[in-house]
């Protein structure tokens, strides 16, 4: 008789959901907790607190010893994937706009060129342009000694990509260079992995939003009078904008979330550092869970503030 | 106002226009209809160099069409154009929509091309929308201010790609009426339309087209009342027919 | 003649910018060119002789042919490695037959059920003769192919059901659904991986053991589905709101409906979006290299740690990109052949 009535089967299907979904999470739950005990592994977030004992090998912002917590490390961690994330995304949006503008170039050359590097760049794994651009940089690159300076102020050496900042510019002394900011070759290698990639999606998404925009607003634009610039500027990229930013944002994302492969190439992101923590203490499902909390808080408020974005400032 | 002069266009192998003669004098109001595919859009976008030709001549005004750009930025200043689809900006208010060009293109100041735009805005008689965004105006409305847009560039000639096809029957008529007006003003005109009645009312020529040619031109009496071709009787019949 | 010159003039030379565009790419081109074809080609060792590589000053591509073997086939024992080459052979032969249209028939499942039976019966052995090979051994190019394909082939009906939960009128089920899709979705492939490799053995009874290769083959079908869920579902959203409410009117219950007249349709329009995330996964399957799983990447990679070799990473990981490059290229070509045959 329940299940006879449409109401009836609606609730006799969700109480069965929920019912396999706890009896689901009971199974995993009860052999979770035997199985830990068995092996005397603890359990917790106490292990936090304790001193944790490893060096980490650059710190983007933060000071870190090795006789600080467990808790300092990983938020150490965190702290070094945000740089790389935000440096990565603002070079790869300057990058990828650019390459997206240029794959609309009445241009043969420049047209042609920027498709071949989206393709190129688009088959082939995230993972193997990592290892790459680390091999150039610790295989092809000149010692400190004989460093390559493209730019005044910059040297590329296999110990690292040195650049001027506001406090100073790097000069050579000894064996090392001295002052101005140094991005390790874990770090380099990672920045232009990421920003190169990412550029590359983000090259497709511009040219998208371009082509989005209907034909007739240039062409009203043109019988106005307006130059090719300002249509551009005043009517096209507006309009494309808002094709453009939802899927720009979720590359920000993926972005982010592909800065997690530092942990292959040795530079101490927010994985890196809680697999050295899981390693260390055993505590393999906090660890995990540490990690997915924090990428998933920065997913969620990404997606909070696309809502808010269409919402608000999308067309009507 | 307008020459052009052995007109030829292609579409890649696909010849769209052979051999094209128009004159189009001062004040003159041309009304250019035909079968779809004959050209007659292509025509008139030839004349803002919208369309490129690949041989013969197109004078505007005086200057001749080339591949230069300042010149055809010179015509463009001085021709208007009014397209079926409106291609009013979206994502600016219909004011915005009307000073953009004056502002970018002669560098009015912004209080001389708003005192402008709400000049035209109620010779076509909607100066209340004036705060609204395109999207919520209706066709017709939306059409009105295109026309008042393109004026506000004070055009010597203003060209019309069929402007109400894209309407809603029970707006036509509000469009018509302000293109009525304006040819009774004494601006140049040149209209691509399926609209009979207008052609008959304003039209000081008609040009018919066909298969890329001009097959037929003559002043609407002569050009309703007796056709001289086979091709223009039957276009006619089809159109008028219902 | 005149038509190279016009040709010149309008699509390199068309104004000041594009004049200095391509007079600056020329310039950087002539710069970066012949150096590369001179490393690549002209200046390179093709022997396999690591002391002629170091001595040379080209690309060093002895060393592929020094360890192609196990390249493609990792651990897998020496002399039997006829077994993972047929079986390679065997898979992506499986892949092109199914691409062609003509061979759209119901019978395409048994073609690929007696494939993979016979796929498995390679790489494991154990009977017909075959020694028995555990596939701890299993490496290279093959391993690739096969998370690849098991994981597409499982994750697809489960990301169908997915998204048609997630569509679901009822909390529970959309509650779930979307739970998690958005989880899966807000973490990196990092972390699923070192779930799998980590807390499975945990979430089993204890005695109850599995192996690696499953424990990675896991959690990248909980990870495609989850991606592979929310393109079906744009696929569902897109088809207009007539066609479900034709399949009402005609008071088909629900899976019937939706079997018959909804999926289809759905599908056919998310072609486009698959095919990227098909591609997108197939270059994911190179991160279990980073829970010692050893696929193509690994392979590579640890190829390089042989003393004779090490240093020649550069010349690896192109060889790594062009190998990708030919599967995804290829498989995104033919993605954009069946959009424009739609």
């Amino acid at each position: 008789m329940v299940w006879r009535s449409a109401r009836g089967r609606r609730i006799a299907y969700q109480a069965a959901a929920i019912g396999a979904a706890l009896f689901v999470a009971w199974f995993l739950i009860s052999n979770t907790a035997a199985n830990l005990e068995e092996r005397r592994i603890a359990s917790g977030f106490g292990f936090l607190g304790r001193e944790a004992g490893f060096e980490i090998g650059e710190s983007a912002f933060l000071r870190y010893g090795a006789s600080d917590s467990y808790l300092r490390a990983l938020v150490v961690g965190l702290t070094n994937t945000l740089a790389v994330a935000v440096i990565g995304i603002v070079l790869a949006t300057g990058l990828g706009t650019t390459i997206g503008l240029s794959r609309l170039s009445k241009n043969f050359l420049l047209r042609n060129l920027s498709a071949a590097y989206v393709e190129f760049m688009r088959n082939v794994p995230l993972l193997v342009q990592l290892f790459f651009w680390y091999a150039v940089i610790t295989e092809s690159m000149p010692g400190p000694r004989e460093a390559l300076s493209p730019l005044p102020g910059v040297f590329l050496s296999n110990r690292g990509i040195f650049v001027p900042t506001f406090s100073g510019a790097p000069e050579l002394q000894g064996f090392n260079f001295v002052g101005g900011a140094a991005l390790s070759p874990e770090f380099a290698a990672l920045l232009i992995g990421l920003a190169t990639y990412t550029a590359a999606f983000i090259a497709e998404i511009v040219r998208a939003g371009i082509l989005a925009v209907d034909r007739g607003q240039g062409e009203a634009a043109h019988a106005l009078g307006l130059s090719r610039g300002q249509t551009t500027r005043l009517v096209i990229l507006p309009q494309a904008l808002r094709v453009i930013v939802p899927p720009m944002t979720s590359q920000y994302l993926n972005l982010t979330k592909n800065s997690s492969l530092a942990v292959a190439i040795g530079y101490p992101d927010l994985v890196s550092i809680a697999n050295t923590t899981m390693n260390q203490t055993g505590q393999a499902i906090e660890g995990i869970a540490i990690i997915m909390a924090v990428y998933l808080t920065i997913s969620l408020s990404i997606s909070a503030f696309m809502n808010w974005y269409n919402a608000h400032v999308a067309f009507r | 106002m307008i020459e052009m002069i052995k007109v030829s266009k292609w579409f890649g192998l696909f010849q769209v226009l052979t051999d094209v003669d128009l004159k189009v004098a001062a004040g003159e109001k041309v009304v250019v209809c035909g079968p779809s595919g004959s050209g007659k859009s292509t025509l008139i976008r030839l004349v803002n160099r919208l369309e490129e030709h690949q041989s013969g001549r197109v004078i505007v005004d005086g200057v001749e069409l080339t591949d230069d750009p300042k010149k055809t930025d010179a015509v463009r200043r001085e021709v208007g154009m009014v397209f079926q689809s409106f291609n009013l900006f979206p994502h600016l208010t219909v004011l915005e929509n009307l000073t953009l060009a004056p502002v970018w293109v002669k560098h009015v100041s912004r209080k001389e091309a708003e005192e402008t735009a709400m000049h035209f805005l109620a010779r076509v008689r909607i100066p209340e929308q004036a705060g609204k965004y395109p999207s919520q105006l209706s066709g017709g409305q939306q059409q009105r201010v295109a026309i008042a847009r393109a004026l506000c560039m004070r055009p010597k000639l203003m060209l019309f790609d069929e402007p109400t096809s894209a309407l809603d029957p029970e707006m036509i008529k509000e469009v018509l009426d302000v293109m009525v007006e304006l040819a009774r003003e004494g601006m140049t005109m040149v209209v691509v339309t399926h609209e009979m009645g207008f052609a008959k009312t304003v039209a000081d020529r008609v040009v018919f087209m066909d298969g890329g040619r001009i097959v037929e031109a003559a002043p609407p009496a002569e050009f309703f009342g007796a056709p001289k071709t086979g091709r223009a009787r039957l276009f006619l019949s089809q159109v008028l027919g219902h | 003649m005149k038509f190279a010159i016009q040709w010149i003039r309008e699509n390199l030379f068309a104004g000041w910018v594009s004049s200095a565009f391509t007079l600056l790419l020329i310039f950087v081109l002539w710069k970066t060119l012949p150096p590369f074809i001179d490393w690549a080609f002209l200046d390179a060792v093709w022997k396999p002789d690591s002391k002629a590589c170091r001595a040379g000053e080209g690309a060093c591509w002895g060393f592929i042919a020094e360890k192609h073997r196990f390249i493609l086939f990792g651990t897998y024992p020496y002399d039997l490695h006829w077994r993972p080459a047929v079986a390679t052979v065997l898979l992506i032969g499986l892949w092109i037959f199914s691409a062609i249209r003509l061979f759209w028939k119901w019978w395409l499942t048994l073609v690929w059920l007696s494939g993979l039976t016979t796929i498995g019966i390679l790489m494991w052995g154990g009977i017909l003769g075959l020694p028995y090979v555990e596939n701890e051994r299993w490496g290279g190019l093959i391993l690739t192919l096969l998370l690849t394909t098991f994981g597409l082939a499982i994750a697809f009906p489960l990301s169908i059901l997915l998204a048609l939960g997630r569509r679901s009128d009822m909390p529970v089920i959309r509650g779930l659904s979307v739970g998690y899709i958005e989880l899966i979705r807000g973490v990196p492939l990092i972390s699923l991986l070192f779930m799998a490799s980590v807390m499975l053995p945990l979430f089993l009874p204890s005695g109850v053991t599995i192996d690696k290769l499953l424990r990675a083959q896991i959690a990248m079908i909980l990870f495609a589905a989850a991606y592979l869920a929310e393109v079906v579902r744009g696929g569902l959203q897109a088809i207009p709101r007539g066609q479900y409410d034709a399949a009402h009117a005609l008071a088909l219950p629900y899976w019937r409906r939706t079997y018959l007249i909804i999926l289809p349709q759905a599908l056919r329009i998310s072609v486009p979006p698959l095919m990227n995330t098909f591609i997108a996964f197939f270059k994911d399957t190179s991160l279990v290299l980073i829970i010692g799983l050893f696929d193509l990447l690994s392979t590579i990679k640890i190829s390089l740690n042989e003393p004779a070799w090490t240093g020649f990473g550069i010349e690896a990981y192109v060889f790594a990109s062009l190998v990708y490059f030919v599967f995804c290229y290829a498989m995104s070509r033919y993605s954009r052949g069946l959009e424009h045959q739609r």
